[in-house]
């Protein structure tokens, strides 16, 4: 069978086991759609939630961009594994406590306010709107290149499966069809990462083949090899960084805090039985996001070691197959500045902007390049997103490797595609819905507008995946700034100052996501030309800006509420109530709550 | 707030609470000195020593620190069902 026929078998077969699932576990109330009925056990609960948080971005983007950034990689592994500490130790038990079904709700309750409510709802949409779109052109990207589908139609065949299971399933159908995903997404990142270090290193353990020695007779380790070879071609060593180490910094601390702050994956601890399990069931997210996050640095330093050694200094007519087969869909680009119809990789960009081809192949057959070419000597364009995807292509690995790695990054995008949608339908359905214009719904009506906006937001989704704002990889940093700088301080102070009172928190809220939006847009879409560490605040990328943002969010909290009236004894009943695991409230509360 | 024959729960309720922030505070710089501290601060010194084929720095910062952080969410929960059963709060056992 060729790679074609194996993928269409993997795809399809992995898509049958979803629906089958969703089938299975539809939801027939409001608490089984919004928090699958607060029943998951908690191992269930962490693979679901490791499915729900690892995105295209994990899956697909992130060795790419450790392969070319080195040590500034670091961002990404330990921003977006960090943040579950503080979500575990800072966050999750007290939301399990609380036991509403949202993250609006919580803010709303904790600052008896439905401004406080609505803000929150605000940035809910914000960020998941823009994760969501993201999802959806990994989604495309996946179907054109290995099934020959136009992207249009592969979009469309993700929403219709997404469809089938978070309307008809809701918290419920997503969660189990979650563990089935994170299943197929950690077997497809596995088996080619372990093919590979055993191909470069002799020792199947990714993890530690990094470490190792590699297997060519030359007693260098990998990244000893990786660090001499590309100083040889201009680059800076790979265990090195270009970046700030403020910057790297801010970067971090902006990543982790607004993975504790993103909704969708708040509100996964709200569907395990108690508090001691949300602990419990943050451990083992992190544990089952751990085993594709430890081995995503290994595999992005075997990408450039194999990306360096099969294209530097070849000609360009033997060339391997994956080359042109990039080359094809655009992903990659060569230039042949000198004429020589020799490839030569080396540091900068071979031209401005992504490539721009002509029909008529260039001299040595390649495709024609019609950019301006820059100064320097490189003629390689590579789009960072294919190496993961070609990782099994460059190695020579079998046909059904290729074929499972395609299955898993739809797992990958499909999994956190549904989580969001989710939390977007919830928001509108209870928050803005039942809890703030129409306070009468029943059970049954809220149900199905929760299916009404779930339906509505896939197809908003649908859109943004076929006609991808030129921007979606810019505004990614949106996303985690506006979580860090709006909900995570917000949701913190409600649960460790007990005086952090409406006006404090509102004004926090707002502050913190007014500076972090306005930085962004201001250095993305405004003055792009001054985006660099001369003009930055401190020395702060809009990446990290985040961070800034949650500070100024704690800071203007902390001085309004002085000033704002004092917290009612029923929330600070209910703070103390969240604060103890024990479910029958102490009595005080009760009396508190009742005068 | 408090009525006749409530400061005996409250002060237990208290007391929970300072030995859960302790834990907490403890864990919580140790997040941040293998993270923070091991994989960007001292990044550079600690890159001229030799781990298993490692750089030092380089492996906290893309290895080390992550391993870390999974241990410490399961001490945290080991820790924290402890000192619920001694404060008699802990939520109820299946």
């Amino acid at each position: 069978m060729d790679v074609q026929t194996l993928t269409y078998l993997f795809v399809g077969g992995s898509f049958a086991l979803y629906i089958g699932i969703a089938v299975w576990s539809r939801a027939t109330s409001t608490e089984e759609f919004y928090i699958a009925g607060g029943h998951v056990h908690p191992i269930a609960n962490g693979m679901a939630t490791a499915a729900d948080w690892m995105s295209a971005a994990s899956f697909i983007s992130m060795a790419g961009i450790i392969a070319f950034m080195g040590y500034d990689g670091t961002v990404y592994l330990m921003g977006w594994t960090g943040g579950y500490v503080l979500l575990a130790l800072l966050l999750a038990p007290y939301l399990r406590k609380f036991g509403e079904f949202t993250v609006p709700d919580f803010i709303g309750s904790r600052y008896y306010s439905n401004t406080a409510r609505v803000v929150a709802v605000i940035s809910l949409i914000l960020i998941s709107f823009t994760y969501v779109a993201g999802q959806m052109r990994g989604v495309g990207i996946v179907f054109s290149n290995f099934l020959d589908v136009p992207i249009d139609v592969g979009v469309a065949i993700g929403m219709a499966v997404v469809f089938m299971y978070a309307v008809l399933g809701g918290m419920k159908g997503i969660t189990y069809t979650q563990v089935a995903q994170y299943c197929v997404m950690i077997f497809a990142y596995l088996v080619p990462a372990i093919f590979i270090s055993m191909l470069i290193t002799g020792i199947p353990i990714p993890q530690l083949g990094l470490g190792a020695e590699v297997a060519d007779g030359s007693g260098l380790t990998v990244l000893d090899k990786l660090d001499s070879t590309l100083v040889e071609l201009g680059f800076g060593p790979y265990t090195d960084g270009n970046k700030a180490t403020i910057d790297v910094f801010a970067i971090t601390l902006a990543l982790m805090i607004g993975t504790a702050g993103l909704p969708h994956v708040i509100v996964r601890f709200f569907t395990v039985p108690k508090v001691s399990d949300a602990r419990k069931s943050a451990g083992y997210a992190l544990l089952f996001i751990a085993v594709l996050y430890t081995t995503a640095p290994a595999v992005g330093a075997f990408a450039r070691l194999n990306f360096v050694d099969t294209v530097q200094g070849r000609q360009y007519s033997t060339i391997d197959s994956w080359f042109k087969n990039w080359e094809r869909v655009g992903l990659i680009g060569w230039l042949d500045k000198n004429n020589d119809g020799i490839i030569q990789y080396a540091p900068g960009a071979p031209f401005e902007g992504a490539p721009r081809f002509s029909n008529d192949p260039g001299p040595s057959g390649e495709r024609k390049v019609l950019n301006v070419p820059t100064t320097n000597s490189n003629e390689v364009y590579v789009d960072r997103d294919i190496m993961v995807l070609a990782n099994p292509e460059i190695a020579g690995l079998p046909d059904w490797v290729i074929a499972l790695v395609a299955a898993g990054a739809l797992a990958a995008a499909l999994s956190t595609a549904a989580g969001l949608l989710l939390v977007i339908s919830t928001s509108i359905s209870h928050d803005l819905l039942k809890k703030t214009m129409a306070k009468g719904l029943s059970d049954r009506q809220e149900l199905l507008y929760a299916r009404i906006s779930a339906a509505t937001a896939i197809a908003i989704a649908g859109y943004l995946g076929i006609n991808p704002p030129g921007f979606v990889t810019q505004v990614v940093a949106f996303a985690f700034g506006l979580a860090a700088a709006s909900l995570f301080p917000a949701i913190l102070m409600g649960i460790f100052s007990k005086g952090m009172n409406r006006e404090g928190a509102i004004a926090g809220m707002v502050v913190g996501l007014v500076f972090t939006f306005g930085y962004i847009f201001y250095f993305k879409f405004v003055a792009p030309a001054d985006n660099n560490a001369e003009h930055w605040w401190f020395g702060i990328s809009p990446e990290g800006i985040g961070a800034l943002g949650a500070v100024f969010n704690f800071s203007v909290a902390f001085v309004v509420s002085r000033f704002g009236k004092p917290v009612p004894s029923e929330v600070e009943a209910m703070v103390e109530n969240i604060r103890i695991p024990k479910s029958t409230p102490p009595e005080s509360t009760l009396a508190s709550t009742t005068n | 707030m408090t009525i006749l024959g409530e400061p005996m729960e409250n002060d237990n309720n208290k007391n929970y609470w300072r030995a859960n922030l302790k834990v907490s505070a403890i864990l919580l710089i140790i997040w941040f000195t293998v993270s923070f501290g091991f994989g960007i601060l001292l990044v550079e010194p600690l890159n001229q020593i030799a781990f298993f084929g490692f750089k030092l720095g380089f492996w906290w910062a893309q290895q080390g620190a992550i391993f870390v952080f999974v241990i410490l969410i399961f001490v945290y929960a080991r820790i924290m069902k402890h000192i619920d059963r001694k404060f008699g709060v802990q939520d109820e056992e299946d």
